[in-house]
């Protein structure tokens, strides 16, 4: 018999080309090859450009007093005086100047209960009783009253059609994601359905809402809905308004969730089956939980397109944030050609809800991974 | 009829199934299981073997002939489905175990939400059936942390919180290495001894011959012979059988 072989180990040695650190991130990030470095250059140049500019017009030579004749002055950059002078009507609108400190104590309850909502610690039953009292509280504060019970507060009375600014944005967007995403779970369900009745119901509601634009439905639910009503009943439009961006955010969140639910293989709702579980058991439990997990990057784009869509409620004259830029600075001729800081500043109270969003559909996801790491 | 029903826990009387219109999968199927039996299906693949047992506990429905399955006739009668499924264990080639809740909560999610059990007392069952698997260390992790063998087994497990009557397994090893099949096996066996009424569709002949009463042999949707494991493989009767065998052990 022959001796036995010693495996001889080779020793560990560095990388000849290195692949971390910061000089190998530039070399294939940025100048990998003639393409690459092409673009960097220009895109370099164009930034080198135009920063500084921007810098100058919007920090260096910007004024913020709010006397509009100073603005007029050479050399001046931007204007923020606009802001200053009208950042009242921008974010609360038309709602009655004295008593502006009710949206912003509602508003701020809402925001502040769409935090907790987002965080783990929170997740218990008594988030439910939390926005049963934030949204009636919310609705006293804006209202002056409850459906016209609750006058006891002694608060006048704010009809909608006053409300406006960003307490409205933020309203309309909450109550519409809040109440879209359980009729989306139907019509993606009913989409699927083995009875040929509700999924036909469930198709030509999709088409139908795909095939017409936001701003007819806006309109269809704030002027054709009244012709409809029987006499002497009226809806608010408010009330009009969230149920016609609901139904049409509906209709694409429901395509989202169809395309989660379509991803789910067959042996999942088999091994349900095959343990007793109930046609809606089988769905709760298992499949949408892993179907949802599957869009949520999908789900987050239409909550955030969502909240941007509520601009258009100006068509039936409710002024949320954009609109009640539009009302601030359109009724004053002093400040009317400092539109661009106007909207910078309200640019910038949406990408901080837009970006929050999309930050913690990150963390919903990593938070979703979690039983998939092996 | 009758006392044939009462004897034998899963009645297969001239049973049809098409797929679509003109795919006929299973042809006349004859076949009484008696209480405790333990059968293997065997039979070249297309040949209708997941679709038999998947009729036990109607994943998939027959159109013509009658199924009792211990004393209930399946049929559109939804609640006759409950009641059975509630009897029947399953385990398939892909595990199917859900991926999202941990070993644990695949265990007790039946229990809990079907069988009505309070959670610490299904918890302690699912613990119970864990043991029995070898795998209780694990009831915290998800299941795709998890080896293949262990994710069966954890399968297995699973079916048994039920407490079936009837354990279904679909080709259970083949989706599993060499070395995990064993694991898987080992367990079946375990099971075996214990009366409970098993049809497990497999080609691991060593199994077969260690635990079945009875070999089914089907090819083109029909039964086409059945026999002791030690009659079935040192002396088939069919040709189609004898091909069969010679495919399978002639190597
Ligand atoms: N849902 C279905 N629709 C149409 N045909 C099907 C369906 N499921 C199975 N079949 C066909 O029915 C036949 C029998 O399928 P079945 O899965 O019962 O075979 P099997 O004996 O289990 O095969 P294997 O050993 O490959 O698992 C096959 O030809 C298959 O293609
Ligand atoms: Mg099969």
């Amino acid at each position: 018999m022959a001796d036995t072989i010693i495996f001889q180990s080779k020793p560990a040695r560095e990388a000849p080309i290195k692949t971390e650190g910061l000089v190998p991130w530039v070399k294939t990030n940025l100048f990998a090859n003639w393409q690459s470095t092409v673009t960097t250059l220009v895109v370099g140049a164009l930034l080198l450009y135009y920063v500084p500019q921007f810098i100058n017009w919007a920090i260096l030579t910007a004024t913020t007093t709010t006397n509009a004749d100073a603005c007029r002055a050479d050399g001046v950059g931007a204007c923020w005086g606009v802001v200053k002078e009208k950042y009242r009507l921008i974010i609360f609108g038309r709602y009655p100047f004295e008593e502006q400190w009710r949206p912003l104590v509602a508003t701020l309850l809402m925001v502040g209960l769409l935090v907790a909502s987002c965080t783990r610690y929170f997740w218990s039953k008594w988030l439910i009783i939390g926005w049963v009292v934030v949204l009636s509280a919310f609705f006293i504060l804006m209202y002056g009253s409850l459906f016209g019970y609750f006058d006891v507060f002694g608060l006048t009375k704010v009809t909608t059609d006053r409300w406006g600014g960003l307490p409205l944005t933020i309203m309309l967007a909450t109550l519409s994601i809040v109440l879209c995403f359980p009729v989306a779970i139907c019509v993606a369900l009913g989409r699927r359905s083995n009875l040929p009745a509700i999924r036909t119901f469930c198709t030509i509601y999709v088409e139908l809402i795909r095939g017409v634009p936001l701003i007819s439905v806006l309109f269809m639910a704030s002027f054709m809905f009244p012709l409809f009503m029987p006499q002497g009943v009226t809806v608010d439009v408010l009330i009009r308004v969230v149920v016609g961006v609901t139904l049409f955010a509906a209709a694409y969140m429901a395509e989202v969730i169809r395309g989660g639910l379509q991803a789910m293989p067959k042996g999942q709702t088999e091994a349900a089956a095959s343990l007793g579980l109930s046609y809606w058991q089988t769905q709760f439990k298992i499949i949408l939980p892993q179907a949802l997990a599957m869009v949520v990057p999908g789900i987050m784009n239409n909550f955030i397109g969502l909240f941007k869509d509520t601009s258009l409620v100006y068509i039936v004259s409710l002024y949320e944030l954009t609109g009640s830029l539009g009302l601030a600075l359109n009724s004053d001729a002093d400040w009317r050609p400092y539109k661009l800081e106007g909207y910078l500043f309200i640019v910038s109270i949406y990408f901080v809800f837009c970006f929050a969003m999309s930050r913690y559909s990150l963390w919903i996801e990593k938070q979703l991974n979690k039983s998939k790491l092996r | 009829m009758t006392t044939q029903t009462q004897d034998n826990i899963i009645v297969f009387d001239k049973v049809n199934k098409w797929y679509g219109n003109n795919f006929h999968v299973l042809r006349d199927i004859d076949l009484n299981v008696r209480r405790g039996e333990r059968i293997v299906i065997c039979g070249p693949s297309g040949s209708g073997k997941s679709t038999l047992i998947r009729c036990i506990n109607r994943l998939e429905e027959h159109q013509e002939g009658r199924l009792v399955v211990d004393g209930t006739e399946l049929s559109d009668d939804v609640k006759a489905i409950d009641k059975i499924r509630k009897e029947v264990g399953m385990v398939f080639q892909q595990f199917n175990l859900f991926p999202h809740l941990t070993v644990l909560e695949n265990l007790t999610l039946s229990p809990m939400y079907v069988g009505k059990v309070p959670k610490k007392e299904a918890e302690e069952k699912a613990m119970v059936q864990l043991k029995r698997v070898r795998i209780a260390e694990q009831a915290d992790k998800y299941p795709l942390q998890l080896s293949g063998g262990q994710q069966q087994r954890v399968a297995i497990a699973r079916a048994l919180c039920l407490t079936p009557k009837i354990m279904l397994f679909d080709e259970p090893t083949s989706a599993l290495d060499p070395e995990m099949i064993k694991e898987v096996l080992d367990v079946m066996v375990a099971m075996a001894d214990q009366g409970i009424t098993m049809i497990c569709v497999t080609h691991e002949m060593g199994f077969a011959k260690a635990v079945a009463d009875r070999v089914i042999f089907m090819d083109q949707g029909q039964i086409v012979e059945q026999n002791t494991p030690n009659e079935f493989f040192n002396n088939p009767q069919t040709d189609r059988s004898k091909d069969f065998l010679s495919k399978i052990l002639g190597h």
